[in-house]
């Protein structure tokens, strides 16, 4: 199972105090080094699954395993922890904080992990800006100010840092035009395999498909309940 | 890196953030100049008669014996006989002795007869002297010698004439004996400032015609006949004593009090101070709790600030969670900033404030005779702005706990 990147069986999950909405997976996995592409429609239970990925909510039966470790048998801190340590988040924008330099966005993560942050190399932060085509000097601008293709390398530096075994992603292209979309998915791929992490990304545009390894429709793996209010 | 990025933050919501600080920074500042005002009117109170030792007048209160002969507040019961004043001023524990009599007003000033020996005895904030800054002290019969807000209320200058009024509140006036101003006394911050200065004799010639409290129907000495006369007067109101030896006091106290002759009081002026002071340190409490209301005040914008924001900073907190901050460390870094700026409100404000005292020292000295010191901040200031910043942490938790829920209830999912 040490080749396993994620796992999830038979897992169910409830938000608590919204009783409308509920998902279920039966069995998903993805192997290390994947690169798998989530389709699925807005509201079909997407930001859900990467939540109980990430550790952020947890199953309300069933198993989530990450690099072999099931979530469910960590305590909150430890998960936060753990998600700091293994786990790259793209966010589809407004991924940094605006008014922290570039540098210290992309340092964030190593500061809840401190194992990834020995992992990390002390000109990573140089290296992987240089490597995802931001000039040098942008390290210490503000966030804030930069272009929106730009913050998402800026979030593609910050989920690689340390080199956590998985990179989660959530549509991390639909806030750019095609061309930068398909640039900023050329250097996504790059650096995954420079890093060799797994990469689960979700989104709704198909047309993505052909650089993954596995595309998977959210409705094959998973159930969504809603119940009528 | 933690404290860099809450600076950073509130740097990016400098407007808001800014306001924050100014309304913390002036409650802060306002607290603080009440506490200076406080303790440097308690002082001023404390120093209104210093080298005094004893005050002797007509059994009564000691508060109230105060207030009549140092404050010029209220009347004496009673008058103290000239010769049970003789008798204390032959007594050998005696060094110095200063008569007063009060009873008569110019305008809405008392009038106080006493000799030469009262700009020489009478002192005020640690030692100070009186000092006659325009024209010299009693030499005339008819010499006034004015407090500086009598003369600056009614614009009198020196050489000008007064008429002194008989009683507190009458319409008799001396005005067959006129006084002449001969000086005006420097500003001192005591009820001396609102007297009229006459000699002991001045009083008693004005009342040459007078008996029982009331003019003798026709009959008016014309005035170089009355300095002709034996001025000697029959009673005085008080007296305000100093020993040779301080471990004489509390005898020669004794001794008035117990005189057989006469019933009579003594009092120490420091102890009579204190005593009124409680009465008086109601208003003082008033002011301080209004004080800290201001600063609760600004501390409640500042939550309510912080309320507000947290709506907007939902992602922000998304962002720091799947990141793998804690919940905790969100809360943490909500009291963080708001901590940072209670600091440098507090900080602000105590700039604020000793700015505020370098222009306001010289103009409060001689608007109202209170001397505000200028130091480093006191162990209670420091207390105080220690209690600000921790007051500031306590009052975010409120709203740092509902991040710290909706950053559980949210996880990496929020739709804005």
């Amino acid at each position: 199972m040490a080749d396993q990147a994620l796992t999830l069986e038979d897992v169910r999950f409830r938000w608590p105090g919204r009783a409308s909405f509920g998902l279920s997976v039966p069995s998903f996995h993805m192997t290390q080094g994947e690169s798998v592409l989530l389709l699925g429609e807005s509201g079909s239970g997407k930001s859900t699954l990467l939540s109980l990925i990430c550790g952020i909510v947890t199953a309300d039966s069933g198993r989530v395993e990450v690099g072999g470790s099931d979530l469910a048998t960590l305590r909150a801190g430890a998960r936060d922890r753990f998600r700091a340590e293994r786990i790259g988040v793209i966010f589809q924008q407004f991924n940094l904080l605006p008014y922290a330099s570039v540098s210290d966005n992309i340092m964030l993560p190593l500061r809840f992990a401190p194992e990834r942050r020995k992992r990390a190399a002390p000109d990573e932060v140089a290296t992987l800006c240089s490597a995802l085509g931001l000039p040098d000097e942008i390290t210490g601008t503000t966030a804030g100010h930069l272009s929106v293709g730009q913050q998402q390398r800026v979030a593609v530096a910050r989920a690689l840092i340390g080199q956590p075994p998985l990179i989660v992603a959530d549509e991390p292209t639909s806030a750019l035009d095609a061309a930068t979309q398909d640039t900023f998915l050329g250097l996504l791929f790059e650096r995954i395999a420079a890093t060799e992490s797994s990469l689960l990304m979700v989104s709704h545009d198909e047309r993505l498909g052909a650089r993954f390894d596995r595309v998977v429709r959210l409705s094959d793996i998973a159930q969504t309940e809603r119940m009528a209010a | 890196m933690i404290l860099r990025l809450a600076l950073g933050s509130l740097l990016a919501r400098a407007l808001t953030v800014g306001m924050t600080i100014l309304a913390i920074a002036l409650s802060v500042a306002l607290f603080l100049g009440v506490e200076k005002v406080r303790t440097g009117a308690r002082a001023s109170f404390a120093d209104t008669i210093s080298g005094t030792d004893l005050i002797v007048g007509a059994r009564s209160g000691s508060v109230q014996l105060l207030l009549y002969s140092v404050f010029r507040i209220g009347n004496a019961t009673n008058n103290v006989t000239w010769e049970s004043y003789q008798d204390i001023a032959a007594r050998p524990e005696v060094d110095w002795i200063v008569p007063i009599s009060l009873g008569d007003s110019h305008r809405q000033f008392r009038v106080m007869g006493t000799t030469q020996a009262f700009f020489e005895q009478y002192k005020y904030r640690g030692g100070r002297s009186l000092v006659v800054k325009q024209g010299h002290g009693l030499e005339d019969l008819y010499d006034a010698v004015l407090g500086a807000e009598v003369a600056a209320t009614l614009g009198y200058e020196v050489g000008d004439p007064i008429v002194v009024s008989h009683g507190l509140a009458s319409f008799t006036e001396h005005d067959d004996q006129p006084f002449r101003v001969a000086g005006i006394i420097d500003r001192t911050g005591t009820p001396v400032d609102r007297t009229v200065i006459v000699s002991l004799e001045a009083i008693e010639a004005i009342h040459v015609d007078w008996r029982s409290g009331a003019q003798i129907p026709g009959q008016t000495t014309p005035v170089d006949r009355i300095r002709q006369m034996d001025l000697k007067p029959s009673a005085i109101t008080a007296a305000l004593i100093g020993v040779k030896s301080r471990l004489q006091i509390f005898g020669l106290q004794r001794l008035i009090n117990d005189y057989p002759e006469e019933p009579l009081l003594a009092i120490l002026p420091g102890v009579a101070l204190q005593e009124l002071w409680q009465i008086v340190g109601v208003a003082e409490t008033a002011l301080t709790a209004v004080s800290a209301m201001v600063v609760v005040t600004a501390l409640l914008g500042m939550m309510a600030m912080i309320f507000s924001s947290l709506n907007e900073r939902r992602r922000e907190m998304a962002i720091w969670r799947a990141m793998g901050a804690r919940p905790a460390t969100i809360l943490g870094l909500l009291v963080l900033e708001a901590a940072l700026m209670a600091a440098i409100g507090a900080i602000l404000g105590l700039a604020l404030l000793y700015a505020g005292l370098f222009i306001a020292q010289p103009l409060v000295d001689s608007a109202f005779g209170l001397w505000l010191p200028i130091g480093p901040p006191t162990a209670r200031e420091l207390f105080v702005l220690a209690g600000v910043i921790g007051a500031a942490s306590i009052a975010s938790l409120l709203p740092a706990i509902r991040a710290y829920r909706l950053s559980l209830a949210d996880g990496m999912m929020v739709r804005i």
